[in-house]
């Protein structure tokens, strides 16, 4: 039994019925990970011995007879930007290289209560800034499907690690996309939640207004299943939402049959690959045969959302990142007589390029003169895109479009042209500034990559989403294999 | 075209420096970042209110009561230098 090829939900099965320990499971995982990474490279820290005596103790548990948490002994990989406590959290970033958190992120206390078994932290884009990974401090990590390609970013080593098989689950975050087009470059399926669904506390903040934790998993049903333990209110983040607990793998099986169907005609344009909306109109037919209704529609502000996204985030990026100064934690230049040259050295150092246009960016929108034609000008803008989502959503139930304008690029192909690099995400960031939720669903392959579905939804709708992304998946007609079975193409 | 001048002065209000050839090169590319953003002055937004959070929550307040937090240790485990139980800096008074 190849273990690896397993679904979260077959392996949990299999644990509670004793078939499988849960250290059998993360020993194989392990195995894979050991077999594989030099080639993927999508780990930054692995937690070997930890995650097995985690495995141990929850098969404890199982043998005798006590209750087993929602993730039973499941091994996850955490997007290195989530503080683990005891575990290196470097943020992909030569500043935090060396920094331990005392303490967990919400999330993965959450996760921890769960029993789920925090097996490494991934490699991302240095402080989630970047579509490809390769802004990391540390390293690259390589497209499953073509060792050539991109990941996509910034959580492009949580997406690779799930499409390579070294783990069934991970977390990743999202300020403008850093889920859903890794999801799609990879081919997996990947949630960015509702802006207040899961908590923040814990999570290394880009954007703030704009930031959320979501899952990554091989089917909708895994990750429908981390959602759940990811979700919820927490009084340490002050803008988490209090509302009801929604087990969202309930009713994902339930049909689709009128269901109304949005597509954006801004996302169609001649910026997205011909053969990538081809794909995705593809996927729109099989949701037409499943009773959905579709029509096309329009989000007029869409062309102004990449602009204001990046002042907004790049804003918000510069107040953020001034806590990362070598006093606290983290680097601290050898090479200071006083404490402006300490900052000074500690920052120009210690953060990559990409990182530092961010924070000048930033800096000039927020300076005096400049905060009324860039920021304020920004925050209005939003209010417009925001309005074209709630104006949608009063008629429909859904927003369909594809997650990538492009297939996954080849590795060095932008990163030295920040514009064309923001250009990926410019079908992803207006769901963040809006604050709703979405997710990305594989729909095929062209030329050998995968495809991501986009699928959007209004606040707080992920059970919708879901439910969508599920009947598309049972139906989508397409033999979706993760790269480890296609291993005579990759040389996985 | 923004001026070297000007991102000398960004620079110094986000404590980071650069050399001669980071400055060139960084003059050229934020420019076009900037040139690329100016977009949004086409928008009309006379009466639009701006959007800073999409949450519609209210900062709630909290008991002011003590609670479990970070030891002395723990609050220095990161610490790039520290003494007597405290994180240590140059000095800033003579």
């Amino acid at each position: 039994m190849d273990l690896i090829n397993l679904s979260a939900t077959e392996l949990k099965r299999k644990i509670l019925n004793k078939e499988i320990s849960s250290k059998e499971v993360v020993e194989c995982y392990l195995n894979r990970i050991e077999e594989v990474e030099d080639k993927i490279d999508a780990f930054i820290t692995l937690n070997k011995d930890e995650a097995l005596k985690a495995a141990e103790e929850v098969d404890r548990k199982i043998q005798n007879g006590e209750e087993v948490g929602m993730l039973s002994g499941i091994p996850i990989a955490i997007k290195d930007n989530i503080s683990t406590k005891g575990l290196k959290t470097t943020c992909g970033s030569k500043m935090l290289e060396n920094y331990i958190p005392p303490y967990d992120a919400t999330v993965i206390e959450n996760i921890r209560k769960e029993d789920g078994i925090i097996i490494g932290k991934t490699n991302m884009d240095e402080f989630a800034m970047g579509s490809s990974t390769e802004t990391s401090y540390f390293k690259t990590t390589k497209n499953p499907y073509d060792l050539n390609k991109v990941p996509g970013g910034s959580s492009g080593g949580s997406a690779a690690a799930v499409a390579a098989c070294d783990v069934p689950l991970a977390l990743g975050s999202e300020t403008g996309g850093s889920i859903r087009q890794p999801s799609s470059f990879c081919g997996v399926v990947g949630i960015k939640p509702t802006y207040g669904l899961v908590s923040r506390y814990g999570v290394v903040s880009y954007a703030s207004s704009l930031d959320q934790v979501g899952p990554f998993a091989k089917n909708v049903e895994d990750a429908a299943l981390l959602l759940n333990v990811l979700a919820g209110y927490d009084k340490k983040d002050s803008t988490s939402i209090s509302r009801e607990k929604v087990d969202y793998t309930k009713r994902l099986k339930e049909d689709i049959k009128g269901m109304k169907i949005g597509l954006p005609k801004e996302y169609f344009t001649e910026y997205v690959d011909e053969k990538v909306k081809n794909q995705v109109l593809e996927a729109v037919e099989v949701l037409k045969d499943l009773g959905a209704e579709v029509e096309e529609i329009s989000l007029p502000h869409t062309e102004y959302a990449l602009a204001c996204y990046y002042i907004i985030a790049n804003g918000e990026a510069s107040s953020n990142l001034s806590r990362f100064d070598g006093v606290n934690f983290g680097y601290r230049s050898a090479e200071y007589s006083n404490l402006e040259e300490l900052y000074k050295n500690s920052r120009s150092e210690g953060f990559g390029e990409e990182v530092k246009r961010r924070i000048m960016v930033g800096t000039y929108v927020l300076s005096s003169g400049y905060y009324d034609a860039y920021y304020r000008k920004a925050q209005e803008v939003r209010t417009l895109i925001k309005n074209d989502f709630d104006k949608a959503f009063e008629k429909y139930d859904i927003i369909l479009a594809p997650t990538s304008p492009i297939l996954p690029f080849n590795i060095g192909e932008k990163i030295d042209d920040p514009l064309a690099m923001y250009m990926s995400d410019i079908l992803t960031v207006s769901v963040n500034l809006a604050g709703a939720c979405a997710l990305s669903v594989p729909c095929g392959y062209v030329d050998g990559l995968p495809v991501g579905l986009q699928i959007i939804g209004n606040e707080f709708e992920e059970e919708k989403i879901l439910r969508l992304a599920y009947n598309y998946e049972k139906n989508r007609g397409i033999d979706m294999k993760i790269p480890s079975l296609r291993s005579e193409e990759n040389g996985l | 075209m923004i001026s070297k001048v000007e991102i000398e002065h960004v620079a110094n209000l986000a404590k980071l420096k650069f050399d001669e050839k980071e400055i060139e090169d960084f003059t050229e590319k934020f420019s076009e970042i900037i040139g690329y953003v100016e977009k949004l002055q086409e928008v009309d937004t006379e009466n639009v209110k701006a959007t800073y959070q999409v949450n519609p929550n209210i900062q709630l307040m909290r008991e002011d009561k003590v609670e479990e937090s970070f030891s002395n240790e723990e609050a220095l485990s990161n610490a790039p230098d520290k003494q007597y139980g405290y994180f240590k800096l140059p000095k800033i008074l003579d």
